[in-house]
């Protein structure tokens, strides 16, 4: 294997994983700019999972398969939104409560709901359809750029979603509310934004994205399902929003960073390549990344009085008559 | 007609004690259903989960070994969240916590034996707590998001402890894991499973109490955590508590990773992120931050882990159940919570509206 092959394999393994890692980091962004928290992304990712794995398996359509992953990822945001927007519990907290509850639920399920024939497991299981990778002629067969013509479907609505997800945040007047909302939501209320509403919108809406991005996993990534597939990954989703600076149009950065730097792990691993830094120290890069990005914004801004990137009313619960 | 939250002039105490049973009537109930959705019956289940727990004495051993790190990290957490310090990095300073013990237990072998123990628990205590004062620092010189970066060093702990037991510090044998400490620094058996390390948890609760409650720098830490204007006004340094509050709590969650490891795992091997830190902020949450408290409510969770271990011998259900419950007990409690200090009332949809004119 040449140089031009690796890269060109490390760049379509990275494309796989950091699929299902951008649609949760994407639904995160527009979450916490809305001012909202959510802790919850890993177990809503996981619910996603199962919810598509089982309905494509018994329905043997995808469609169905991302339509309930999208549904039960909304449902699971939806709890955190009535819990922390209309009764205004801390967020940190319910987002962690959701976290368990998803992944205790989904492990749970997964050893109740599958097939009689395969005692009611869903682990080990074969799906009907899954998400192929789709080959684009001549384009697909160019060293290294080809690997970015040869995904599946879900990977390619990415070139897509990402840049309208960047125009919808900073070029439309939706956008505009949503940033408001999540600035300062005393000004927007007055502005006669409605505040809550909003936030119940896109804590929904990144509920839905991290549905999807559970189900890209179990669906296409995988494709099977297993307990806690999603190893963490609503986690790092949380960390690229910071390291993408809260912006739409930086997050594919961040988990092609991340995809690519996790893909390597494997692909060391592989070819037995002896190498000076431990594969350990590479699994905990970005995190330390997103460490050193979140403390360098933060000192930055403050020196040159700056604002930060991150929305100044991340966190906090609104309600109009209290301050 | 629609529903209007009113806040209270004062905490209801009613509402105090209300909230939590309602709470835990209204898991159980939600419990049920998934459980009978899955068709497993409820109340087996639930009976199983009990006689889990406390059906014998080794159970109730069983128990009370997993009680003690849960116990130590809702202690932990318990500090920060005091000052509104929203740490989530109870899992990673636990981890460095193990780390530290396992450092002292593998290298420091030229130390008089009967120092060891002692040493090593010391050194758990400072890894946690330089684990907690970095982002304790982080917050108070620039204010940098405190739950973002203790999130990311709960990984960071976790990769540098799995770099360690694979690779750094590996025994010879084996694939993983390191060399079990020397036997003369365990902590020793008291009854059965049951160790000597749960003297040192209560001792600290005791300690705690008495410093969060009756101490000038108790008062401190609520002052900061209530309203940090106003204890600024009055002269207290916010940077300074902060910083030593955010050391204290990360050093109790690294203790309770030496405790354990000194006396139940002997060693740093895999399993040793195996979520108790996380487990610890939903006991500071349940027990209003009061570290007596705090003993029955992990002493709760550790059953129900424990006890859902059993289902998954007696009855085959997945031993998952646990969190399920978890998650479940804790929602309610968080959405019941506003009425505590919040009324709600039916007002006509016409009056309301001239009250936002």
């Amino acid at each position: 294997m040449n140089g031009i092959e690796f890269f060109t394999r490390l760049l379509a393994a990275t494309l796989a994983m950091g699929t299902s890692l951008t649609y949760a980091t994407l639904g995160e962004v527009f979450t916490e700019k809305s001012g909202v928290l959510n802790l919850g992304v890993e177990g809503t990712m996981l619910m996603g999972a199962l919810a598509g794995f089982t309905a494509t398996y018994f329905s043997g359509s995808l469609f169905l398969g991302m339509l309930m992953a999208i549904l039960i990822g909304a449902f699971f945001s939806l709890i955190h939104a009535f819990i922390t927007i209309s009764l205004r519990a801390n967020q940190v907290v319910s987002g962690l409560a959701i976290t368990m509850f998803g992944t205790g639920l989904a492990n749970f399920l997964g050893k109740k709901i599958g097939p009689s024939s395969n005692g009611f497991n869903l682990i080990g299981l074969n799906l009907p359809v899954k998400f192929n990778n789709i080959k684009i002629p001549f384009i697909s067969d160019i060293p290294i750029i080809g690997a970015f013509f040869d995904v599946s479907l879900l990977t390619y609505a990415l070139y897509f979603i990402l840049p309208i997800a960047w125009y919808y945040m900073y070029k439309t007047k939706f956008g505009l509310s949503l940033r408001a909302v999540g600035e300062a939501p005393r000004t927007a209320a007055a502005m006669g934004l409605n505040v809550n509403k909003n936030r119940y919108l896109y804590t929904m809406l990144g509920g839905a994205l991290s549905g999807i991005g559970g189900a890209a996993l179990s669906l296409c990534f995988t494709p099977s399902w297993n307990d806690g597939m999603t190893g963490g990954m609503g986690w790092i989703a949380i960390a690229l929003v910071i390291f993408s600076a809260w912006n739409p149009g930086k997050v594919a950065i961040g988990t092609l960073v991340f995809g690519g730097i996790t893909s390597l792990q494997f692909a060391i691993q592989a070819a037995g390549i002896k190498m000076i830094i431990p594969v350990q120290f590479l699994a905990i890069a970005p995190y330390f990344i997103t460490l050193i990005t979140l403390v360098f914004m933060t000192v930055r801004a403050q020196k040159t009085n700056g604002r930060f990137a991150s929305p100044s009313a991340l966190g906090t619960s609104f309600a109009i008559d209290e301050k | 007609m629609r529903l209007v939250l009113e806040k209270r002039n004062e905490k209801s105490k009613k509402m105090q004690i209300l909230v939590p049973i309602f709470s835990l009537i209204i898991s159980a109930l939600l419990g049920a259903i998934v459980l009978l959705l899955t068709n497993a019956n409820p109340i087996k289940t639930y009976a199983t989960i009990i006689h889990g727990a406390f059906g014998s004495p080794t159970k109730i051993q069983y128990t009370l070994v997993k009680m003690l790190p849960l116990l130590m990290c809702g202690l932990s957490v318990g500090i920060a969240f005091r000052l509104k310090f929203w740490n989530i990095g109870a899992e990673g300073q636990y981890v460095m916590g193990v780390i530290g013990i396992t450092w002292v237990m593998q290298f420091w072998t030229w130390l008089p034996p009967i120092l060891v123990l002692p040493i090593a628990l010391i050194m758990s205590f400072a890894f946690g707590g330089l684990w907690g004062g970095i982002p304790g620092a982080l917050k108070a010189h620039w204010k940098v998001d405190e739950t973002l970066v203790t999130l990311m060093m709960n990984y960071i702990a976790i990769g540098i402890a799995e770099y360690l037991y694979i690779n750094a510090w590996k025994a010879p044998k084996g694939n993983m894991g390191t060399v079990k400490y020397p036997e003369y620094a365990w902590i020793g058996k008291m009854w059965g499973k049951v160790h000597y390390g749960i003297f040192i948890a209560l001792i600290l609760v005791a300690v705690l109490y008495f410093l969060l409650y009756k101490t000038r720098w108790g008062f401190e830490l609520n002052m900061i955590g209530k309203n940090s204007e106003a204890a600024r006004c009055q002269g207290v340094s916010i940077k300074r508590n902060i910083i030593l509050a955010m050391i204290l709590s990360g050093g109790i969650a690294g203790l309770g990773g030496g405790i354990n490891s000194a006396a139940v795992t002997h060693c740093l091997t895999k399993g040793v992120d195996s979520g108790y830190g996380f487990t610890g902020i939903l006991i500071a949450w349940m027990s209003n931050l009061n570290p007596i408290l705090s003993i029955f409510i992990s002493l709760f969770l550790a059953a129900l882990q424990t006890g859902s271990d059993a289902l998954q011998i007696t009855m085959k259900l997945p031993s998952s159940m646990s969190e399920v419950l978890q998650g479940l007990i804790l929602l309610p409690l968080l959405a019941g919570n506003i009425f505590i200090d919040h009324r709600l009332r039916i007002v006509e949809k016409k009056s309301t509206e001239a009250l936002e004119e």
